[in-house]
């Protein structure tokens, strides 16, 4: 390889902490990448679906005569031939209870609409014909007759006595009332509070958009009595579980679900989705394996979207600036079904994330979630910690303004210290470590901050207004103890499961329940071999995603797998090492309790007597002079790991924008961060990985939004509308970490996939905020489009003009700024 | 249904094809060559990115017909174009004999800065930046994030796809 690499050479070592080269990137630079669409089976057939032009309609008729003759056609399959087949509704995967103890309102969701469309985009009819093209045209000529019928597609208005109900049996539209925290100490905390500061704020609804679009190609085996499905998942044995129990409802056993190489999930992919099951159910009616791959466009009407809160929040602080207590209310859009696992994200992931890195001493928040005539929101990146982060950061930055106190100054007076772990929160969560000042320190420095005043008068020399913002997020991830979601809602266990099977020769095969769908853990759960088993890399290979293979497993979202799935992996590995101590000491003629292993040697404590990793493995399985009597034969181990706490990832993300007056254009000049995300395996990866996440947080920032129409048209529906992030549009990024390591499970790693959409999006608009100050501005809301900001500036310039001038933006010192 | 002949990563083929089929779906499916994405439906997403003779293209922007007498070379056959790269030698020694042909520098470049993750934009990704730096040697950073403009990318920020195209270009012979 001639480019030179960037990261100090490890001198061969491949274990923890060493910035190894990706193994799996031959196969993606080949071009020899094995995804979903790219598999063709013997007899392959397509699906084609028809999606609802309405958002809310009745189908009056559906007739496929037309479409049923068209050349190729092997099935026109409705939601009446779901109902007949028996086939379950989608099922959700967490049940929130209301403020009064009782359910959730949980309505139906069939796999193809049945009477009723509640989305544009909403599944009527599947086309299954030869070819692609022969559905297509086909799917032309399917005649449904729909009565349109009253819409909400707004979360705004969902709640409004005269909204249109997308449920009958959810009055108002309310899926859940739900509430956390302590009302009554909230209230007497504010009630004695100095200072009262309040926001109210939209997180913008955005779409996942892994560049693979989802795809799924199912198989029926008449032979043998068997399916298989093979699937854009993050996590196929979930997948399986649901197919099985609620809505293929075909034991497991029948059921084989591969999630190859996947390109991209972001969330989207974490849950089953009607066409898994339509193409296996399909397959077996018309005899050969059904394809069904989405067109972009379709994707959009078909993948879980994201966010979409409106918040209001209140802070209230004594003279000092000290956080007393914290109050927010939250509509939260669900979208017109409930995703597998929606509930969760507004909730537990949300409101349980509300303390941040402060210490607040009492919360109290409120969240109402309502059905919407929209595409079905879940979890995406971050799921409901960027919403949380928006929130407070935001809110932090009003007050430091408000009160004339410097906002990094601000933050360090109610962090929690050092000192205060492990901390309970004010809503439910209890933080195990960090060092929120070191990450903070770390950014500011990274950012020149002290140079900051010198940047803005060079930037206003040329016309431009220069902003800096940060963020001083926390989020947990490491999902999480089984007994514990399971008293709040959860229906599922959140352990993830290994198994490390090592051959008679001493490679290792490790099968993992966790999914790799960009993460690269074909080379980080290796390098916690080479590092625990002393087995060179190559000697080792990472076998997911395919039930027939794995024993089981949870998946990979939440940035779970390095914390969740790889401590799996060492429990697994632990257990190869206690037995293979077993075997070392018959081997040496020693007692068990004085061999050591380390290395890759297990020797006799104190003495050269030493037997290879290799040696050991091969009399496992050659149990010649082996201790029969107590030692099965063999050397293999699985192991559950169920963590005993969430991790909490924390940090600091600073922003430096430019604004152009003129056009209301931002550019993000500058880009450093500091997070604390534990133990690392691989430096160059998790760099990589907090990249993509700020890549995705500054293009919810500034870019992306799902914009819907009154009549629930999504009108941002494709790459033309929908501005995804592109490579001129992002700055370098600086990127450092602080790690204080997670101090609960046997890796201390705390798992980085989210940290840069949930840290940057408010630095990002607390830049542009500052970056306006001096004009008068001081509100904006995602995305702070061009449009957006320069409307901003023009009605606070008419404002001022009048005398009417908003809220006084005081002059807000900065940290070694204007001296 | 017409009659056309290319040939693709050096390879001649004539071919029946109806005339609606786009070049992606000859490659994709009835080349089976597919290594060369569909991310969008706009051409926008820039997954499908191809070269025609020697001009990178959206494959999904051309009918297959349109590319009668062309040379096509898709991201399968892009090491091939270069002789002079070396084998990676921390490649995985059990790897299949197709994974094995010397990586243009640009995919070289991308393995050691890491500038891919899921995978799926790259074969795109690394066919237009390979164009870019054949072009123009010495690209700034700047010059990448313009050129890389109708590429779309998920997983990396981007951060190390630049990192990527300004590390080949340095390469001896990268701007081949």
């Amino acid at each position: 390889m001639s480019a030179a690499p960037r990261y100090p050479d490890a001198a061969g070592h491949a274990g923890i902490g060493a910035a190894v080269t990706r193994r799996e990137d031959r196969r993606f630079l080949l071009g020899k990448g094995r995804y979903t669409d790219d598999i063709q089976l013997p007899g392959q057939a397509w699906a084609v679906f028809v999606r609802s032009p309405h958002a809310h309609a009745a189908i009056r008729s559906l007739d496929a005569t037309r479409a049923l003759a068209s050349p190729g056609v092997l099935a026109v399959l409705t939601g009446d031939d779901v109902a007949a087949d028996g086939l379950g509704s989608l099922p959700c995967g967490w049940q929130i209870k209301n403020k009064d103890g009782s359910v959730m309102v949980e309505p139906p969701h069939p796999a193809l609409a049945q009477g009723k469309v509640r989305h544009a985009g909403d599944p009527v009819a599947m086309i299954v014909a030869g070819t692609r093209a022969q559905a297509r045209e086909a799917a032309k000529l399917l005649e449904v007759d729909y009565q349109p019928l009253p819409v909400v597609a707004r979360l705004a208005d969902a709640a409004g006595a005269a909204a249109p109900l997308v449920w009958d049996e959810a009055p108002g539209n309310v899926c859940f009332d739900w509430h956390l925290g302590d009302a009554a100490a909230t209230d007497a905390a504010f009630a004695a509070a100095e200072r009262v500061v309040s926001i109210d704020l939209v997180n913008n609804r955005v779409a996942p958009n892994a560049i693979e679009p989802r795809a799924a190609n199912g198989w029926y085996d008449a032979v043998e009595d068997r399916y298989t499905l093979y699937t854009t998942s993050q996590n196929p044995h979930l997948t399986r579980l649901l197919l099985g129990a609620f809505t293929l409802k075909v034991p497991e056993h029948k059921l084989r679900v591969v999630a190859p190489d996947v390109g991209g999930g972001f969330g989207s992919k974490i849950f089953h989705y009607a066409e898994e099951l339509l193409v296996l159910w399909a397959s077996k009616r018309v005899g050969r394996p059904v394809k069904w791959t989405a067109e972009r466009s379709e994707s959009f009407l078909s993948d879980a979207h994201g966010r979409d809160h409106i918040s209001h929040a209140e802070l209230a602080l004594d003279g000092s600036g000290k956080f007393l207590a914290l109050r927010v209310r939250t509509l939260a859009n669900l979208g017109a079904y409930l995703s597998t696992f929606a509930p969760a994200i507004p909730t537990y992931l949300y409101a349980t994330l509300l303390s941040g890195p402060y210490a607040i001493p009492a919360i109290y928040a409120e969240v109402k979630a309502l059905f919407t005539h929209t595409v079905p929101v879940d979890a995406v990146r971050g799921a409901g910690r960027p919403e949380a982060s928006y929130l407070l950061e935001r809110l932090v930055d009003k007050a430091a303004r408000e009160l004339g106190v410097d906002r990094v100054e601000l933050r360090r007076r109610n962090f929690v210290r050092p000192d205060q772990f492990p901390y309970q929160t004010a809503v439910a969560l209890q933080y195990d470590t960090g060092d929120y000042e070191a990450t903070l320190d770390l950014a500011l420095q990274a950012i020149d901050h002290a140079g900051l005043e010198r940047r803005k008068a060079e930037a206003r020399a040329r016309g431009k207004l220069r902003g800096f913002g940060i963020s001083t997020y926390l989020e947990a991830c490491g999902i999480a103890p089984s007994a514990l979601v399971g008293a709040l809602g959860a229906r599922a266990g959140l352990y993830e499961a290994a198994t490390v099977r090592v051959h008679p020769t001493g490679s290792v095969t490790v099968f993992t329940g966790s999914h790799s769908h960009g993460q690269g853990h074909e080379t980080t759960f290796a390098q916690l071999v080479v590092e625990q088993l002393g087995v060179p890399l190559e000697n080792v290979e990472i076998v997911h995603g395919d039930t027939d293979r794995i024993p089981f497993g949870m998946g990979t979202y939440g940035s779970r797998s390095a914390a969740v799935g790889g401590s799996a992996i060492v429990k697994a590995m632990d257990k190869i090492v206690d037995k293979g101590k077993k075997i070392a000491a018959h081997l040496l003629e020693a007692s068990v309790a004085d061999v050591e292993f380390a290395e890759g040697k297990f020797r006799v404590t104190g003495t050269d007597r030493e037997k290879a990793f290799g040696e050991v493995a091969f009399a496992a399985y050659v149990p010649h002079n082996y201790p029969i009597e107590t030692v099965e034969p063999g050397l293999e181990e699985s192991a559950f790991y169920d963590p005993k706490n969430f991790t909490f990832p924390a940090g600091c993300h600073a922003v430096e924008v430019e604004v152009d007056p003129e056009t209301g254009a931002v550019e993000v000049v500058d880009v450093a961060i500091a997070d604390d995300v534990g133990v690392v395996i691989n430096p160059m990866i998790v760099d990589g990985q907090a990249h993509g996440g700020l890549a995705h947080g500054i293009g919810q920032a500034l870019l992306e939004e799902c914009v819907y129409d009154a009549s629930g048209q999504l009108l941002s529906g494709s790459f033309m509308s929908y501005c995804m992030p592109r490579a001129a549009d992002l700055p370098a990024f600086k990127v450092g970490n602080h790690a204080t390591p997670c101090t609960h499970n046997p890796t201390g790693i705390k798992g980085v996939g989210e940290v840069g959409a949930i840290g940057v999006p408010p630095a990002v608009i607390n830049a542009v905020l500052d970056a306006l100050a001096p004009l008068g501005v001081t509100h904006l809301e995602m995305p702070a489009t061009p449009e957006k900001v320069w409307r901003a500036i023009r009605a606070a310039g008419q404002a001022g003009r009048a005398g009417q001038t908003a809220p006084a933006t005081p002059q807000t010192p900065e940290i070694g700024g204007a001296a | 249904m017409a009659t056309i002949a290319l040939t693709v990563n050096d390879q001649a083929h004539v071919l029946d094809v109806e005339p609606r089929t786009l070049l992606v779906e000859l490659l994709r499916e009835r080349l089976r060559l597919t290594g060369t994405h569909v991310g969008c439906d706009t051409s926008q997403c820039g997954a499908c990115t191809v070269w025609v003779d020697g001009k990178s293209v959206k494959s999904c922007t051309m009918l297959a017909v349109e590319a009668e007498g062309a040379a096509v070379t898709t991201i399968e056959g892009l090491a091939g174009t270069h002789a002079g790269a070396q084998p990676d030698p921390a490649s995985h020694p059990a790897l299949h004999p197709d994974l094995h042909p010397a990586l243009h520098p640009m995919q070289a470049a991308f393995q050691a800065c890491h500038g891919l993750q899921c995978g799926f934009c790259t074969p795109g990704m690394v066919m237009s930046a390979a164009e870019l730096v054949r072009r123009n040697p010495r690209p700034t950073a700047g010059e990448v994030r313009h050129w890389l403009e109708g590429n779309l990318c998920r997983c990396t920020g981007y951060h190390n796809i630049v990192e990527a195209v300004l590390a080949a270009a340095e390469t001896p012979g990268g701007a081949r």
